[in-house]
């Protein structure tokens, strides 16, 4: 376990203007930067280090803990149903869970959770629900809408471009003088993007009080990091946009809460954005549709399978003496009714006339309805219609083509 | 001549022109040991090694950038963009300098670049996995712009793309990647660009289409010859910029109908650029106005509603009867 020293609270704001004149009077030496540090609370063993170990109300553990579950348990389920063709290609969050929990815990309501598509515990716990996910990666805008009470945008896919919404929310909340944290995420290949390089420098520059949450699993479907980048960490980056950062155990809830909560803080202080780099391992396929043998070896999939956040926490808690097993078993079967109920309910809602209604594809398009758009809105209704009324009369005509 | 799918075949190009000029080179997401998304790159990296497959960070802006410095340096990229919906962050690329570089230096820089992009929906995708936005390339000065529809061509298109002197857009309709098989030759062929190809000959009205949509058009192209004993030529075109006016034209001068379909929004796609052509050079022959059976001016659906936007051979025949009886 590396040593933690004292993360750097602050960027030093005119390094660059100390180091130009270093340069003007000496023209060799080498310029002070930032050291990036990395820090490892649990490790796979949960062993803990209890120099470092944050204190953490029991019922904030809990609840961690909770959702980290619901999102595994939910994810495993899905896979079922995808293999039963009765979801779409989704990408799994298996395994990213601490990433994604240990740093949306610190985020209030009003605060802003701007995700890319592997955080579904932290959907869960800012109160998407199980519905919601199952209907977007069925095929159903429905899923992507946010729900009420929280500040959420739904899963992005366009890789990266999330980075810039959450730059741009946070820049507002400094515009208008208000007080609000924003916590956006991206992968390792999404940091290739340029829009990453864009909303960092932003944030930067604007003081946005934005966290950069990385999940670097080490791959960008079949690219492994070595071809992704030169650089030895994604953190170090913070350096070049002149932001603090830290590179975490991103399979240790507890070092990603610890390094999440005083980016937190910072950014509630007025200090600005920060970028934290979760290591981890995407130990599923990169979607149902994606095959790592291709490109990857079974051990090294099992090696670091071994190290995946979930079951160390669980020892932890249960070390702690927060659960008994009877309880994790109690909690298990409960988060399993949870989603069973989810899945039925959905599966009935998708067949209903609401959920089943093409005609929706038009009208949330614009505000206000164009003439032209209503038109096309209503050339599908009556070929539906006249769909309808010939299916009536030869029931073997009833679906999509006319043989 | 062996039996293939348009997956193979546009394999089987890349794998030919790799092999005949050593200045081809593929770039790309996962386009190395992975071999693709789609598996179009399958064996490349194996026999060409990672200096003609490169397996590139994860930047659509980079891919055609460097593809563009690339291509002026003497080489020719053939970029694969995992899908079209993502190509919007190159495009800045294509429009500012891929597309203006032969100009803007009067003749003395060129991009023979080629960018392959599986396009359109009907596969289950997800989120912004099934757009349909060839026009925007079509609408860009100095870019051309290929579809195949089929095995055959698929292969004699790719040739012709990477050949050409110029930057081109080849967009790959992944619908029919493994649809259907269709025998192609042993030796190595090209297809124009710039020349579509009727691919029926009809008298009584003209359906223009490309790419996955001729599924639906040629699915109407029969059904109307059952059941009304109407012979419709079907147009494949195959390019649409730039466009094969001539053969559009003169298929209309001799049916005076005309329905174009196509899975792309209908605003400024591609019919609408064909219904001007037609006004502009045949308009004295024109029987009735012309439909357009396309994609409606939405984002196309998630998957579960996706067939609702996506013409059928349904919806071509409807429009094909009122343009027959106006
Ligand atoms: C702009 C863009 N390009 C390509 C894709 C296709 N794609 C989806 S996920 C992915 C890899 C993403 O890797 P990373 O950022 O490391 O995230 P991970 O999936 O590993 O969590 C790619 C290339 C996309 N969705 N968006
Ligand atoms: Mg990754």
């Amino acid at each position: 376990m590396t040593n933690y020293v004292k993360y750097p609270l602050k960027a030093k704001p005119n390094s660059v203007q100390q180091s130009l004149k270093v340069v003007t009077a000496m023209p060799r030496k080498p310029i002070e930067l930032p050291q990036i540090e990395y820090m490892s609370i649990l490790d796979e063993d949960a062993v803990v280090d209890k120099a470092l170990e944050p204190k953490i109300a029991e019922e904030e553990l809990k609840n961690i803990y909770r959702y980290m579950l619901l999102a595994r348990r939910t994810d495993e389920r899905m896979l079922m149903m995808q293999r039963q063709g009765r979801l779409g290609t989704f990408p799994q969050s298996s395994g990213h869970e601490a990433i994604s929990m240990g740093s949306c815990i610190h985020l209030k309501k009003s605060d802003w959770h701007v995700p890319a598509y592997r955080e579904l515990a932290g959907l869960l716990y800012r109160g998407w629900s199980i519905d919601s996910t199952l209907l977007y990666w069925n095929g159903f805008e429905e899923g992507a809408r946010p729900p009420e009470g929280v500040n959420d945008l739904p899963v992005c896919v366009p890789i990266a471009s999330q980075l810039l919404h959450a730059a741009g929310i946070g820049m507002g909340m400094n515009l208008r003088g208000e007080k609000g944290v924003v916590m956006t995420y991206f992968g390792d290949g999404a940091s290739s993007e340029g829009d990453t390089h864009e909303a960092m420098n932003f944030a930067a520059v604007y003081q946005a009080p934005v966290v950069f949450m990385c999940l670097n699993n080490q791959y960008a479907i079949s690219v492994p990091l070595s071809k992704q980048m030169r650089n030895a960490t994604l953190a170090q980056r913070a350096i070049a946009y002149g932001m603090p950062g830290i590179r975490v155990d991103g399979n240790d809830v507890l070092a990603v809460y610890v390094a999440a909560k005083e980016a937190v803080e910072r950014a509630r202080a007025g200090e600005g954005p920060t970028l934290i780099e979760g290591l981890t391992y995407r130990f599923t396929p990169h979607t149902t549709a994606d095959d790592p043998k291709r490109y990857r070896s079974e051990e090294e999939c099992n090696l670091w399978t071994k190290r995946e956040p979930l079951n160390r926490f669980k020892k932890y808690l249960l070390n702690k003496g927060v659960y008994t097993e009877a309880q994790l078993t109690a909690l298990e079967e409960e988060l399993d009714a949870e989603i069973k109920a989810a899945i039925a309910r959905t599966e009935a809602a998708a067949v209903s006339e609401e959920l089943s209604n093409p005609l929706a594809m038009f009208d949330y398009l614009y505000a206000d309805m164009p003439p032209y758009l209503n038109e096309q809105r209503e050339e599908l209704k009556s070929h539906l219609e006249k769909q309808k009324a010939k299916a009536g009369k030869s029931p073997q005509h009833a679906s999509g083509t006319a043989r | 001549m062996a039996l293939m799918n348009m997956a193979k075949s546009i394999n089987l190009a890349l794998f030919e022109a790799m092999e005949r000029d050593e200045r081809v080179i593929v770039m790309g997401e996962d386009v190395g040991p992975d071999e693709g998304v789609f598996r179009i790159t399958e064996g490349l990296f194996h026999k060409f090694g990672e200096k003609r497959v490169l397996d590139t960070p994860l930047a659509e802006s980079g891919i055609v950038g460097t593809a563009i410095g690339m291509a002026m340096y003497g080489m020719k990229p053939v970029c694969e963009i995992q899908f079209s919906g993502f190509d919007y962050y190159s495009f800045h690329q294509l429009e500012c300098h891929a597309s203006r570089f032969r100009n803007r230096t009067r003749g003395r820089l060129s991009v023979p670049m080629v960018m392959r992009a599986p396009y359109g929906g009907g596969i289950r995708a997800l989120e912004h996995h099934s757009e349909s936005r060839e026009a925007i390339y079509a609408h860009t000065p100095g870019l051309k712009v290929v579809i195949p529809s089929g095995p055959r061509n698929a292969r004699a298109l790719l040739h012709s793309a990477i050949q050409d002197p110029d930057p081109v857009i080849y967009y790959e309709p992944k619908a029919i990647y493994r649809l259907f098989k269709e025998e192609v030759p042993e030796k190595m062929e090209t297809l124009p660009i710039g020349q579509s190809n009727i691919v029926k000959e009809g008298k009584d009205l003209t359906i223009i289409s490309y790419g996955a949509s001729l599924r639906a058009a040629l699915e109407a192209v029969e059904l109307l010859e059952e059941e009304d004993g109407v012979k419709a030529e079907l147009i494949d075109l195959l390019t649409i910029a730039p466009l094969d006016a001539t053969l559009i034209v003169e298929s209309i001068k001799k049916t005076g109908r005309a329905v174009i379909v196509h899975e792309g929004p209908r605003t400024c796609g591609l019919g609408a650029e064909v219904v001007a052509r037609v006004n502009e050079a045949a308009f004295l022959y024109l029987e009735a106005p012309i439909r357009r059976v396309t994609g409606f001016d939405t984002p196309i659906p998630y998957f579960s509603k996706e067939r609702f936007y996506l013409p059928d051979a349904e919806r071509v025949v409807a429009a094909c009867r009122e343009t027959l009886s106006f």
